[in-house]
């Protein structure tokens, strides 16, 4: 018999029933929670007078809706200014006192985007199933769990029962072989994947990231790896457990201690596919070829290296292609076969739960270092992942490099990622942004959103158009 | 949940690939609490010219007669016909609420993102996947012919064209028995409350760190 592969045991290992009818129960050790997709959760257990299951299970914060800049943060939920924003917020806070359910209030120094506070509090830990009404669920992958994303049905389903009802996932190996150039970041190569695969190319697969770069990554870049899984159609993204993955959990306020660390350790040490494990596909790429990717559309595998050449419609056959390509010029207001470099910015947007851990911040403020935003750039954002990873970057000192070139530096949360705050893009206006979702309208209305790594955001930001960043560093 | 068995209705064209979730049903109506009311917004940005604001009254806002669920033809569509990897992006549940809101029963496409195919089932929508080609030939017939509609049985797996055509569809049992029972999932899975204490005591024993950490 073949071996398994991380994916298979971390289910194997979750099975509560196999069904005859190709479905599954699966058991769920962590669900996290925020206030957009639960609302309706709660109220379906209400509605059916049933408990959770099991209290001790979820972790509940806010991230989606809450606003950013401190004279609005202060005041806690009742100072929200937008209504809608301000009673969804609190009814998460409502719901989790009705049902007993721990939470991070707003302005807690644990609170953040619930992507970065999970593996931070060690709530997400190596070899658990996780889910979250969010798509990005998929980020806390890295940690050699199985995570993904859920709706609110299943939230309330989770909650309820502790378990999912699910179809098992084709297997897929994503392996990015040798190195990676100097200044390529593992956003790079999450966009160079999207890029190659498609952003359907996953779909139907769990997909695991292995090879020498993705090894060599750090646990950061790795849930920037596991973030875009989705962006790459699969639900999860996971990557096996080694000293790395180790070394970041120990000593985390949720994590094991002490005799529990090691029976843990021993546990999680399985935690990676077998040699002879059998893969449905494998794709591979060479971590040398990978440049900063920028994407020029309105879908993530409208992407191109930083020194490409925008597609010509003229010069596509597929009509369903075609068309995609034609209109994606239009709403990006972008010339066919223009280049990258050109692309002149108007906002920019280093923030996510893609990117804004403290690596990220580290990038981008040893970018714009002693230098200054550019006079057209009319804003640059600067929004922390969570309460932590201010606090940390304060305390080295990154925020006045950030504000001294002129950017803002923020309250934790969502804010421009999808602009469900007051952080938005104006119609028609181009943003380099950190986050992984360039839909139509996605960081507001009209807007033009232009998918990097921090480091060519933060040079983009003061050059004000896209450079490529390698050069950047070795101009110093 | 509304039972889904035999549906017949007029078609619709969401002729694009890659439609994602904020196209469905764009963030700012995240923000509602309830659970309906989302059809008036579904596909907002392409629907109306203005931007959306949640609790606005639609009937007052600039349409865009451009797309085609603003046509005369398309009033009453309750079968949306749609391309590749339809519903990718953000697992919103919005978003079927909102197809489901607006009066769609059943989304025909060449493939679905797998949360958002999920989703449906949840919501008496009903995502059937067949094969492009065949996507196509439904999109032609559907343009040359006004009032165009389709029958889908769910129980013999079928698409029923005009002309009486059948296209078989798969979908996996368990899906399709709650959607022809409108099954409330949650109160199935809690018969079997036996076998997931049972999978708890033994999971306490092989990974107590699992436990009673989070209070
Ligand atoms: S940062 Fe963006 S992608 Fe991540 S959870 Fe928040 S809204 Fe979703």
């Amino acid at each position: 018999m073949a071996g398994q592969t991380l994916y298979d045991k971390l289910w194997q290992n979750h099975l509560v029933e196999q069904r005859d009818d190709g479905s599954a129960l699966i058991y769920i050790d962590r669900q996290l929670i925020h206030e957009v997709t639960s609302p309706q959760a709660f109220e379906g257990l209400r509605l059916a007078g049933r408990k959770p299951w099991r209290r001790d299970a979820n972790l509940a914060v806010p991230d989606h809706n809450v606003p950013t800049e401190l004279r609005e943060r202060a005041g806690g939920v009742a100072a929200i200014e937008d209504p809608v924003s301000r009673l969804q917020v609190q009814t998460l806070d409502d719901n989790c006192d009705d049902f007993d359910l721990v939470k991070f209030d707003i302005n807690d120094v644990r609170q953040g985007i619930v992507h970065v506070v999970g593996p931070e509090q060690g709530a997400t830990l190596p070899g658990m199933t996780v889910v979250c009404g969010d798509s990005h669920t998929s980020t806390h992958g890295a940690l050699g769990a199985l995570a993904h994303g859920i709706g609110t049905s299943e939230v309330e389903h989770v909650l309820a029962t502790q378990t999912l009802i699910q179809q098992k996932m084709k297997n897929m190996l994503v392996r990015v072989d040798g190195k990676l150039q100097q200044g390529v970041t593992a956003k790079d190569v999450a966009l160079a994947i999207i890029g190659k695969i498609g952003t359907a190319g996953g779909t139907g697969y769990a997909i695991e990231f292995g090879g020498e770069v993705v090894r060599e990554l750090s646990m950061e870049g790795r849930m920037t790896l596991c973030n875009m899984s989705i962006e790459a159609g699969a639900r999860m993204g996971m990557i096996a457990v080694d000293d790395t993955t180790l070394d970041y959990v120990k000593g985390r306020p949720y994590a094991p201690a002490g005799e529990m660390w090691d029976l843990a350790v021993a546990a999680w040490r399985e935690l990676h596919s077998d040699d002879d494990a059998v893969f449905d596909a494998v794709v591979t790429l060479q971590g040398a070829d990978i440049k900063p990717q920028v994407t020029w559309g309105t879908s993530p595998e409208m992407v191109l290296p930083v020194d490409g050449q925008l597609p010509d419609p003229a010069a596509i056959d597929d009509a369903t292609s075609k068309a995609a390509v034609t209109r994606a010029l239009a709403y990006m207001g972008l010339d066919a076969s223009s280049q990258i470099t050109d692309i002149k910015l108007d906002r920019v947007f280093i923030g996510s739960c893609t990117n804004s851990r403290i690596e990220d911040l580290r990038a981008a403020a040893a970018v714009v270092k002693g230098r200054k935003v550019a006079s057209s750039i009319k804003q640059a954002l600067v929004v922390p992942g969570s309460g932590q990873v201010k606090k940390q970057a304060e305390e080295e000192g990154l925020d006045r490099i950030f504000l001294d070139a002129g950017m803002e530096w923020r309250e934790p949360g969502c804010s421009m990622c999808l602009a469900m705050n007051a952080d938005k893009l104006g119609a028609g206006e181009h943003c380099a942004s950190t986050s992984n979702r360039n839909f139509e309208g996605r960081q507001g209305f009209g807007g033009r959103t232009h998918l990097v790594s921090p480091a060519m955001a933060a040079a983009a930001a003061v050059a004000g158009h896209f450079v490529d960043v390698r050069q950047w560093q070795e101009a110093g | 949940m509304r039972a889904f068995t035999v549906h017949s209705g007029l078609v619709a064209p969401m002729d694009r690939a890659n439609v994602d979730t904020d196209l469905i049903i764009p963030k700012q109506f995240l923000k509602s609490i309830k659970r309906s009311g989302f059809g008036p917004n579904l596909f907002d940005e392409l629907r109306y010219l203005d931007e959306g604001q949640p609790g606005e009254d639609c009937s007052k806002r600039p349409l865009n007669e451009e797309f085609p669920l603003n046509f005369p033809r398309y009033q009453g569509a309750s079968v949306l016909l749609a391309r590749e990897n339809f519903g990718c992006g953000s697992s919103r549940e919005h978003a079927p609420w909102a197809l489901e809101d607006y009066g769609f029963r059943a989304i025909i496409a060449p493939s679905f993102a797998d949360i958002f195919y999920n989703n449906c089932f949840k919501n008496g929508v009903l995502p059937i996947a067949i094969d492009e080609a065949t996507v196509d030939r439904l999109f032609d017939e559907m343009y040359a012919d006004e009032g165009y509609q389709l029958t889908i049985d769910l129980e013999r797996q079928l698409v029923i064209t005009p002309t009486g055509e059948e296209i078989p569809f798969d979908v996996d049992a368990f899906r399709r028995q709650c959607l022809l029972e409108g099954l409330d999932d949650i109160g199935l899975t809690l018969q079997r409350a036996e076998a997931i204490r049972a999978y708890e005591a033994s999971a306490r024993q092989k990974s107590p760190w699992l436990f009673d950490v989070i209070r």
